[in-house]
C-alpha cells in the first residue's frame, strides 16, 4: 500500500516560474527602496525571501543546471548535464542504518511524506571560489532526521552517493573513491537551514542536480552536499567524507565557507558569482553566520577547517 | 616558388591567421555577451573561460616556437626561422592577456590582493614566474635588440626552456584532481627537449644522418 503518492501537480503549474520570479523583483525592489524601510524590515523581507540579502539575484535556471560539479557523470562542468541522462532517479530507495530507531530501505516517497517541502533562497559556494543564488525546494533534514530517531548514541549522520557505473558514466575512471560519502555532525543536521531537495526553480530536480534527492547545506562549501543519496547513516563517529580522504590538506570534515581559512589553491577571501565579472568578497559561513556560528562556540575554525 | 617565398607569402601568413583564432574566438563571443548578457556566449563562468583558452593557447604557441630549431636541423629547412619569432610573440600576447585577466577580473587591480594570492599559491607563483620570464624575450625580440646583444641574445631566450616548463607545472597546479590533462604538453616538450639536445646542440657529425629531403618539404 502506497503510504504518500507524489503529486498530480508540480509547483511550477500553481505558480509560473516567471510570476514567482517577479515576485521576488517586487519584494526585491522594496528592499532596494532602502530609504522607504528600515533595517529590520529589510531584514525581515530578506528572511521571506529565504536570503540574507535582497540584492542577491537568483542565478539563471541554465546556469544552475548547466553548470555542475558531479564527478560521477565527468569532471568538466557541463558533463553532468550532457551525460546524467543516464540516471534513473525513480523508483528509488533510501537505506537509512546505524544509530536510529527506524533502520530501513525506505522507498524515496516514504521519506518524502516525513516532512513538507518548501521553497529556500540558498547562496551556494563553491570550494573553487564561485557561487550561484539557487531557489530550492526541499524537506527540511532535521524533519526527517527526527522522524528517523537517531538513538542517544548518534553523533552524526552520513550520506552516500548512488554507486552504479552503468547510470553513473564517471565513476569508471578512478578518481575519487566511489561511492561519494559526506556527512555532518548530529547538531549541524538538526540545525533549520540543512535542505533535503528534490527540486529547483519549482521543477524536480534535474539529473544534474543530484536527482532525486540531494543535501545542500548553505553555509559549506557545496561538496559537502551529497547528490543523489541512496543512504543514510547514523553515526557514533565522523565520518570520512570523500574529499578529505582524497586529499586531506586540502579538504576537511567541517568545510564551512570561510574567507580567512584558504584552501592551498584558491583564496577563499572573494569569491565569483556566476554572470558577474569581478569578484566579490566572501562572507563567512556564507552569510549565514547570525544563524549558525552558534554551532561552532570554542572551536578553533583554521584547524576544524 | 623558392622555400624562402614559401615560407614568408604563405607559411606565415597562414600562421598568423591560425595564431589569431583564439583571440579571434574569445573577441566574437565577448561581442555576443555584451550584446546579449543572457546568452551562454563564454559560458557560465567568462573570465574562467578567457583564462583557459589563453592559457592552453600560450602553452601551443611556446611548444610550437620550440619545434622550430629541431624542424629546421632534421628537414634541412632553416628558411624555417621566419615563423619562429611570430610565434613567439604571439605566445607572448596571450599570456599577457591571461595575466591581465587575472589581474583586473579575480584580483581587481588590488596590488596587496596580488601579492598575498601569490605568495600564498604555488599556482600562482609558479604561473607568475613563468610570465615575467617571457617578457625580457618579447622585448629583446627586435633586429635591433638581437643585433646588440649579439651572442648573449642566444643565452636570454633559452629561457623559454624554463618559462615553458613553467607553465606546464602551473597548468598541472591547477588541475584539481585529474593531471592527465597536462600529459600532451609535457611529454610534447619532454619530446622538443630530447629532440633540441640531439639536433640542436650538438655539432652535425655527432648527430643522426641526414635525412634526404622527400617531396613534401620542397615547398
Amino acid at each position: 500500500m502506497p503510504i504518500h503518492r507524489s503529486p498530480d501537480i508540480r509547483s511550477a503549474d500553481i505558480t509560473d516560474e516567471r510570476l514567482y520570479v517577479s515576485r521576488r523583483e517586487f519584494l526585491g525592489s522594496l528592499a532596494g527602496a532602502g530609504v522607504l524601510l528600515s533595517a529590520g524590515e529589510r531584514r525581515a523581507i530578506a528572511r521571506m525571501l529565504g536570503t540574507a540579502d535582497p540584492a542577491d539575484k537568483l542565478t539563471p535556471w541554465e546556469v544552475v543546471t548547466g553548470y555542475n560539479n558531479f564527478y560521477e557523470f565527468g569532471t568538466a562542468k557541463d558533463d553532468p548535464a550532457a551525460y546524467a541522462a543516464t540516471l534513473r532517479p525513480r523508483p528509488w530507495k533510501v537505506r537509512v542504518e546505524g544509530e536510529v530507531a527506524r533502520p530501513a530501505d525506505y522507498d524515496l516517497d516514504a521519506i518524502l511524506a516525513m516532512g513538507t517541502a518548501e521553497e529556500r533562497v540558498y547562496r551556494h559556494r563553491c570550494v573553487e571560489a564561485w557561487s550561484m543564488v539557487v531557489p530550492w525546494l526541499g524537506i527540511p533534514l532535521r524533519t526527517i532526521v527526527s522522524r528517523l530517531e537517531p538513538t542517544s548514541r548518534a553523533k552524526y549522520i552520513e550520506f552516500t552517493t548512488l554507486r552504479d557505473p552503468v547510470q553513473m558514466p564517471g565513476q569508471k575512471s578512478g578518481i575519487l573513491p566511489w561511492p561519494y560519502v559526506e556527512g555532518l555532525r548530529l547538531d549541524e543536521a538538526m540545525h533549520p537551514l540543512p535542505l533535503l531537495v528534490t527540486g529547483v526553480y519549482g521543477k524536480p530536480l534535474p539529473n544534474q542536480n543530484g536527482a532525486p534527492l540531494r543535501l545542500v547545506v548553505p553555509w559549506k562549501y557545496g561538496f559537502k552536499g551529497g547528490k543523489s543519496i541512496v543512504k543514510i547513516r547514523f553515526t557514533t563517529r565522523q565520518p570520512a567524507n570523500t574529499w578529505n580522504v582524497a586529499a586531506p590538506d586540502e579538504y576537511g570534515f567541517y568545510a564551512n565557507v570561510n574567507p580567512a581559512v584558504d584552501h592551498p589553491r584558491w583564496s577563499q577571501a572573494r569569491e565569483r558569482r556566476l554572470g558577474e565579472f569581478y569578484k566579490r568578497p566572501t562572507l563567512p559561513f556564507n552569510g549565514y553566520g547570525e544563524q549558525v556560528a552558534g554551532l561552532y562556540v570554542g572551536m578553533d575554525l583554521k584547524a576544524n577547517f | 616558388m623558392t622555400r624562402l617565398t614559401f615560407t614568408t607569402r604563405i607559411l606565415k601568413p597562414l600562421g598568423f591567421g591560425a595564431a589569431l583564432g583564439p583571440l579571434v574566438w574569445l573577441g566574437w563571443h565577448a561581442w555576443l555577451l555584451a550584446h546579449d548578457p543572457a546568452s551562454d556566449a563564454l559560458g557560465a563562468d567568462p573570465v574562467k573561460t578567457i583564462q583557459v583558452t589563453t592559457g592552453l593557447t600560450v602553452l601551443v604557441l611556446l611548444l610550437l616556437t620550440l619545434t622550430v630549431s629541431p624542424i629546421r636541423k632534421l628537414l634541412h629547412y632553416s628558411e624555417l626561422i621566419r615563423v619562429r619569432r611570430m610565434l613567439g610573440l604571439f605566445a607572448f600576447c596571450y599570456v599577457l592577456l591571461h595575466a591581465v585577466t587575472y589581474f583586473v577580473f579575480d584580483q581587481s587591480l588590488d596590488p596587496g590582493l596580488i601579492w598575498s594570492d601569490t605568495v600564498k599559491h604555488p599556482r600562482i607563483a609558479v604561473g607568475f614566474i613563468a610570465f615575467l620570464m617571457l617578457i625580457p624575450l618579447a622585448l629583446t625580440s627586435t633586429d635591433a635588440m638581437v643585433r646588440r646583444l649579439g651572442k648573449r641574445w642566444g643565452r636570454l631566450h633559452r629561457l623559454i626552456y624554463l618559462a615553458t616548463g613553467l607553465g606546464i607545472i602551473h597548468y598541472l597546479m591547477v588541475q584539481k584532481l585529474d593531471l592527465r590533462v597536462g600529459i600532451p604538453y609535457a611529454v610534447v616538450f619532454g619530446a622538443l627537449m630530447v629532440a633540441r639536445s640531439r639536433f640542436v646542440y650538438q655539432g652535425p657529425s655527432r648527430g643522426p644522418p641526414s635525412p634526404q629531403r622527400g617531396e613534401g618539404d620542397r615547398g
